[in-house]
């Protein structure tokens, strides 16, 4: 269905209002072009990258920078940048799909290539001017020139505006003179662009400025060796040191002191990708993990029959599935905002793309925390599967495993991630831009009335999961409500209580796409044809309402006692309350007997 | 130099082969299409004389419109234009007689078959063609090479290779060897956009009435288990063999 204001939601909305299932986007409305985008990414991997996954764990950071070259070459690096720059100009979603699939065979391409395309390239796109992007937009578009983003410093990482890196305007009033220490610099070792914050005097915020890098005329810069890292082992990762760099005036980045938000922003986008970036990892995994499992005999039977291995399976198959239907969901949702602020007339390109992702910061950051942690359960599950052969560095799920981890990391760490998204929605709710005020009373007023007994006619398909998932918000708007009267803008300070509310909120997200994804499919094809979706999003609705019954306690009993405290618990119970419970163990076995027999992850 | 390009849309070669409505229909589903490998060697190619030589490359197809995105891939990768006949490709003849129409009309110098399709391997299309359209033909051309009208080919023979020359207008069954593995062409971002805009033409069949009919498909017997039997047991060797092998 086409997008208008009035059925595209706004960020955070999500969670007053009810979403249908044909308002959402899902993999497999893909269309024919982006299906053969798919197949064309995934036939370069295929070939350049998981071929040569060998030679990448053994640190050949020059294989990294030709892989890239050979991804400019066919167009990959230039998806989303417009067309008057050299770019393809495509949407949201192309975006997405390119960084989904470019992504799977190793995180040190993957890092390479989000660097480069995300916050290397981006932060000019969105906010350089006309002839800083006619300059170097299209180099970066092409792979001609490679860029990196030195943002983090030795004492400033979750703290990025704390930097100490100082830029000094010349007496001349033409040049900065930037000095500092920059590190974990993704690329630093081949690019030739950089994207550097720094403080100009005493500004309360920092500063962006575009620096050319050429190694044979430093201007000052000089490079730590090669970081020995746990994974992403073949991606350059340098410390940079500035001394007295000249930079133009004419480069810096926006406006004095719109550093901060640069990168915030820069990182918003950031965090959908890397999401993205985090499927089909879990994709090859449990590929490989399956196909494992059905080759490995003991007891004379392929442990894929075992219900142990079988378990396994259908949980790292139904995560997989999850975070696809969320992150195509939330990437949809962006490019409709920005083709919708650009219809309204009132943006230009630039603003229009800068706006629809920063409307939907609150999906970026839970996509982010939900899919780096499926992704890292999937690797570490792939290994169990394997068991001590997994151990070995011949398998590719050990090095999947290591390079996971820097997903939990960087754009952010997943408990920054956690905190801003409940900051971000609480912020919302002040502007008057998401109202959670009106439904967050509506529920204490439901809570102190007499709840109904009857039991509702659960008898269509998902009826009561879709009735679940309406009181999971209430749960949330219910436990967020209280612990905003009682602490206001202090919650802040509260982290442990931040982190479960974010919790629920993540799993409301996840589990609402899931279903809705679900649901899209079974109008399409008929239920029986896809029994095993259907049963990826009843089990992950499942333990969603654990992971949700746990944080909402945490919450509750961390802030409210007496009467308040024994209410809001009594609503909890009514909330997470599940009629027809399905058979989880029965879902996992429909789900594993479909991917075990099919040899792959098929959906 | 006018160059065609028959591309047959056949199931990628990992597919689960099973058939459905009583053994009459191949099983579509979860099943993905790719370019046949032969007719790929054959695309690439003539994208090859495209670049080096000058020439049009224009991909054909005889099939539904559900075959049309892997003609849409062929454009991606870098023919010109394309043309779909609109009917079932049933069997060999049926096809021939289709395209021999529209290379009849066509004015092609040069038309590449893929040797044979890796779905029903039948190898008699490339041949037919050359038939009916009175052309020289090559088969299992592992080398093509053209000099204005004049070609040099080789082509795969038993234990060897044999190189010919003949001359356009030239028919050639292609295969693995015209252009390497390495040398395929995955579609860039710019080919897959362009694609769209390039020429897509759908036309009828000239006579629809196919030579055959399919009546019903057979999947080779399943493989049965293996016993293994210790080689200091000739005993039970015999004894297997004799009462439940049944051959000696």
């Amino acid at each position: 269905m086409e997008a208008t204001e009035k059925n595209l939601l706004r960020g955070g909305q999500f969670l007053v209002k009810e979403t249908k299932c044909e308002d959402v986007f899902t993999p497999e409305d893909f269309n024919e072009d982006q299906q053969m985008m798919k197949e064309a990414v995934t036939e370069f991997v295929d070939r350049e990258v998981w071929a040569k996954k060998a030679q990448f764990e053994k640190k050949d950071y020059a294989l990294t920078e030709s892989c890239m070259r050979k991804a400019g070459e066919l167009g990959f690096l230039s998806i989303s940048v417009p067309e008057e720059y050299g770019g393809m100009g495509m949407g949201f979603v192309d975006t997405a799909l390119v960084c989904d699939y470019i992504s799977g065979a190793t995180g040190s391409f993957s890092t390479a290539f989000g660097a480069h395309t995300g916050i290397g390239t981006m932060p000019i796109t969105l906010y350089g001017n006309e002839e800083q992007k006619q300059k170097y937009v299209p180099k970066l578009a092409s792979g001609e020139w490679f860029g990196s983003y030195c943002l983090t410093e030795p004492s400033a990482g979750s703290d990025a505006n704390s930097g100490k890196t100082k830029a000094i305007l010349s007496a001349d009033g033409k040049t900065y003179s930037i000095t500092g220490q920059k590190m974990w610099i993704s690329n630093a070792g081949f690019c030739s662009l950089m994207i550097v914050f720094a403080r100009i005097e005493d500004d309360k915020n920092i500063t962006g400025f575009i620096v050319e890098y050429d190694p044979k005329s430093p201007n000052g810069i000089t490079m730590g060796e090669e970081e020995h890292k746990l994974g992403i082992r073949a991606s350059s990762t340098r410390q940079v040191f500035f001394n007295e760099t000249v930079v133009p005036v004419e480069n810096m980045l926006s406006t004095r002191g719109n550093g901060f938000k640069i990168a915030m922003n820069a990182l918003n986008v950031g965090r959908i990708k890397l999401a993205a970036a985090c499927l089909d990892a879990q994709r090859r995994v449990i590929t490989e993990s399956i196909k494992y499992a059905n080759e490995r005999i003991q007891f004379k039977t392929p442990i894929s029959s075992f219900g142990a291995i079988r378990q396994k399976i259908a949980e790292m198959a139904t995560n997989c599935w999850v975070g696809e239907a969320a992150t195509y969901r939330a990437s949809k949702n962006i490019e409709d905002r920005i083709t919708l602020r650009q219809n309204n007339g009132k943006d230009t390109h630039q603003e229009a793309e800068l706006k629809g992702v920063e409307e939907y910061a609150i999906e970026c950051s839970i996509l982010k925390v939900a899919v780096s942690e499926y992704v890292q359960n999937c690797t570490d599950e792939g290994i169990q599967i394997f068991g001590g052969m997994g151990f070995s560095e011949e398998t590719p799920v050990e090095s999947a495993w290591r390079d996971a981890r820097i997903a939990r990391i960087y754009e952010g760490t997943n408990e920054i991630n956690r905190m801003l998204s409940i900051g971000m929605l609480i912020k919302k709710a002040m502007k008057g831009h998401v109202d959670l005020l009106g439904p967050a009373t509506a529920v204490a007023n439901e809570l102190t009335g007499i709840p109904s007994f009857d039991i509702p006619d659960f008898s269509e398909l998902f009826s009561e999961e879709k009735s679940i998932i309406k009181n999971l918000k209430k749960l949330f708007l219910m436990v967020a409500g209280a612990a905003l009267q009682k602490y206001g803008e202090k919650i802040e300070k509260h982290q442990q209580l931040m982190l479960a509310s974010s919790d629920i909120l993540i799993q409301i997200y996840m589990a609402e796409s899931a279903i809705l994804r679900a649901e899209k499919i079974v109008k399409k094809e008929g239920e029986d044809k896809v029994k095993e979706q259907v049963a990826m999003a009843k089990l992950n609705l499942f333990h969603a309402i654990d992971v949700i019954e746990t944080a909402g306690k945490h919450s509750i009993i961390s802030f409210s006692e007496g009467d308040e405290q024994r209410m809001m618990l009594m609503g909890l119970k009514r909330y997470i309350k599940y009629v027809n419970m399905p058979n989880i163990i029965e879902l996992r076995n429909i789900i594993s007997d479909k991917v075990t027999k099919e040899n792959k992850y098929c959906f | 130099m006018n160059i065609l390009v028959c591309i047959s849309h056949v199931p990628d070669t990992t597919s689960k082969i099973n058939f459905v409505d009583n053994d009459t229909k191949f099983d579509l589903s979860g099943v993905q299409f790719v370019i046949n490998p032969n007719d790929e060697f054959g695309l690439t190619r003539a994208m090859w004389f495209k670049e080096k030589q000058g020439a049009k490359v224009t991909v054909i197809n005889v099939g539904g419109a559900e075959t049309e995105p892997t003609l849409r891939k062929a454009l991606a990768i870098g023919a010109d234009e394309a043309i779909r006949i609109n009917t079932v490709a049933s069997d060999s003849f049926t096809v021939a007689k289709q395209l021999a129409h529209v290379i009849q009309n066509g004015g092609y110098d040069l038309v590449i078959a893929g040797r044979e399709s890796i779905d029903y391997n039948g190898g008699m299309v490339p041949g037919m063609i050359a038939g009916l359209i009175d052309a020289n033909f090559v088969n299992n051309c592992i080398n093509l090479d053209v000099d204005g009208t004049s070609a040099t080919a080789s082509r795969e023979i038993d234990g060897g290779k044999e190189t010919v020359s003949t001359s356009l207008p030239l028919v050639i069954g292609g295969q693995k060897g015209l252009v390497e593995e390495s040398d395929l062409r995955i579609p860039n971002m710019r080919g897959i956009m362009m694609a769209r805009k390039k020429p897509l033409n759908v036309m009828e069949p000239i006579d629809n009435a196919a030579e055959t009919t399919s009546v019903k498909f057979e999947k080779p017997a399943v493989k049965e288990a293996v016993t293994m039997v210790s080689v200091d047991n000739l005993d039970e060797l015999v004894s297997l063999l004799h009462n439940e092998a049944k051959v000696i």
